[in-house]
């Protein structure tokens, strides 16, 4: 457990060294601030409902590219055979892959701060639902990392990566749409609760709901278990 | 140090490794050798531990490389075909990397950094980007990061493949110093080079091992006649008809070229027959003279042809 650290280092090195986590980042707190910006001013409501609405949407398309050279790069340029062969299991690997795209995410997020303190300077914004939102959102987003990991991890190549993780993402988002075509009760609910953004609704109402947090944690576990057994039968076949 | 013992390794229903055993004593500097696709990078994928086989067993300093991978992973150093390194990084903070994941002592590092910089002559880029390095320099980086955990073992794919002369002949000479002090695995397809650097040889073709010896054994194994290259100047026909009626032992005789009264003659006889006093002699007798006269060694080419050949005339 303790060799996922200098994965995890490499991976935080990797992306600031190349320009996507500035270019990413960029692209994701401008259109954050504009979301915000234009948000407040046609609503006149000081909360962060719908920046986080919107925002939702770049996790779309931002998460496929943070993630899809995680692990097809390794393959591609043959430095998996580096890592396999250093006395290091297959989890350290990926974990240490996953927990510093998460720590992106975050710094990501964090950077967003300034929007709940411009509503505290001019007014008095009810802080239980900004705060449980920023929870919510980190979890979503990194439910959205361990698809985007697991996409990865089934090819050499990162245009195609990031085209599986978008589309994964996409079905997983819009499955609870299905449920106007779905007459049985039961399965309308198993359908309402697998979808991603379901699980974001009461967190955007200052509820802290464990089934949610449960939720978004066991996705990215099955996610990143899967990223897990993909590359370890890559090496089998 | 390497035991490997009727290892087959199938990709889908290819059959890449047919029933391969060898072993290495430590302190070996053995060679794989066969044409691309014979299974000599499969062979060393297994013994790292990064692909399993099949079927068959393959220990490592007396470890099972299915049972404990992470014991053989620790005592292994792996430099595979392409060498395995991240453009971006400066060697320094590449072959720290390495040495983290390689779980050295943290407070070992930076003095093994240094010793294995000073080894594979790589101190004056230490600084530098990787990916800004010429061929020969990514291939010592590579090589470096095979030797920061003081390997048992060093299993060297293709070490040379890709590189300019000059670099090819420093790698060599680089890899037999590491001989001294590590077993060395090396596989290549390049005949000259294991013969130069390795003790044993396997030879492999088809993922079947075709012969298992020492250079010089292989050899005699497919010499089966003394040769001796003759330029005389004189005249063919005495040459030609002193030789058959007096030379006793001859087997064979060729003539190659004859040119503005130089003959070569290629001569056989049979093995542990030495011609050369006599044809002096006869040459001498008949006032000729000799300009050239020495004894032809069968290449590791020619034993590698004969064996692949008779080896796939067997199937």
């Amino acid at each position: 457990m303790r060799k996922i650290y200098p994965i995890y280092q490499k991976e935080m090195k990797a992306f600031f060294v190349s320009p996507v986590a500035y270019i990413v980042g960029c692209i994701f707190l401008i259109t954050a601030g504009y979301f915000f910006s234009v948000v407040l001013f046609y609503t006149k409501e000081a909360n962060l409902r719908g920046l986080f609405e919107n925002l939702k949407f770049i996790l779309l398309i931002v998460a496929p590219i943070l993630t899809m050279r995680l692990l097809s790069e390794e393959k591609k340029l043959g430095t998996d055979e580096l890592l396999f062969t250093s006395p290091l299991t297959n989890y350290d690997i990926i974990l240490g892959k996953y927990f510093a795209t998460i720590t992106l995410y975050l710094i990501m997020l964090i950077l967003t701060i300034e929007f709940p303190i411009i509503l505290k300077m001019y007014s008095k914004p009810d802080m239980g639902p900004i705060y449980s939102s920023y929870l919510g959102f980190f979890l979503f987003g990194s439910s959205f990392i361990a698809v985007g990991l697991f996409a990865s991890s089934l090819t050499e190549n990162q245009i195609v990566a990031a085209i599986i993780s978008f589309g994964l993402l996409l079905i997983l988002w819009l499955i609870s749409w299905a449920t106007t075509f779905v007459p049985v009760e039961w399965a309308k609910n198993i359908l309402t609760s697998l979808s991603l953004t379901e699980h974001l609704n009461s967190f955007e109402k200052g509820i802290i709901d464990l089934g949610d947090i449960f939720y978004y944690l066991s996705f990215s576990f099955v996610f990143v278990f899967l990223a897990n057994q993909v590359t370890e039968a890559k090496r089998w076949k | 140090m390497i035991e490997v013992n009727n290892l087959t390794k199938y990709y889908g229903p290819t059959k890449a490794l047919d029933n391969i055993s060898f072993s290495v004593e430590k302190g070996e500097v053995f060679g794989l050798l066969g044409p691309n696709g014979a299974g000599k990078t499969t062979t060393m994928r297994i013994l790292t531990c990064y692909m399993p086989a099949t079927s068959g067993s393959a220990r490592i300093a007396g470890f099972d490389v299915f049972e404990d991978p992470m014991k053989v992973k620790s005592r292994i150093g792996y430099l595979p075909e392409t060498p395995p390194i991240y453009e971006d990084m400066s060697v320094l903070s590449y072959l720290d990397f390495v040495a983290r994941i390689k779980e050295i002592e943290p407070k070992k590092i930076n003095k093994k950094i240094e010793e294995v910089m000073e080894t594979v002559k790589i101190k004056d880029v230490s600084k530098r980007i990787i990916g800004h390095l010429s061929k020969g320099y990514r291939q010592r980086v590579a090589l470096a990061q095979s030797l920061l955990n003081d390997p048992e073992v060093l299993i060297l794919d293709e070490p040379t493949v890709g590189l300019d002369p000059k670099q090819i002949l420093e790698i060599r000479e680089l890899i037999k110093q590491l001989g001294e002090k590590h077993t060395v695995l090396l596989s290549s397809h390049i005949l000259t080079e294991v013969s130069q650097i390795c003790g044993r040889v396997l030879i492999i073709n088809k993922g079947k091992i075709i012969a298992i010896d020492t250079q010089e054994d292989l050899i005699k194994r497919v010499q089966v006649r003394e040769k001796l290259f003759i330029q005389v100047k004189g005249s063919k026909d005495i040459l030609v008809r002193v030789f058959n009626e007096k030379l006793s032992g001859l087997k064979k005789m060729d003539i190659i070229k004859e040119e503005n009264g130089l003959i070569d003659l290629m001569i056989e006889s049979e093995m542990a027959v030495d011609l050369r006093e006599p044809i002096f002699r006869l040459v001498v007798e008949n006032n000729m003279v000799i300009l050239e006269l020495k004894p032809v060694k069968v290449s590791l080419e020619e034993v590698f042809l004969q064996l692949t050949e008779t080896a796939d005339r067997r199937i």
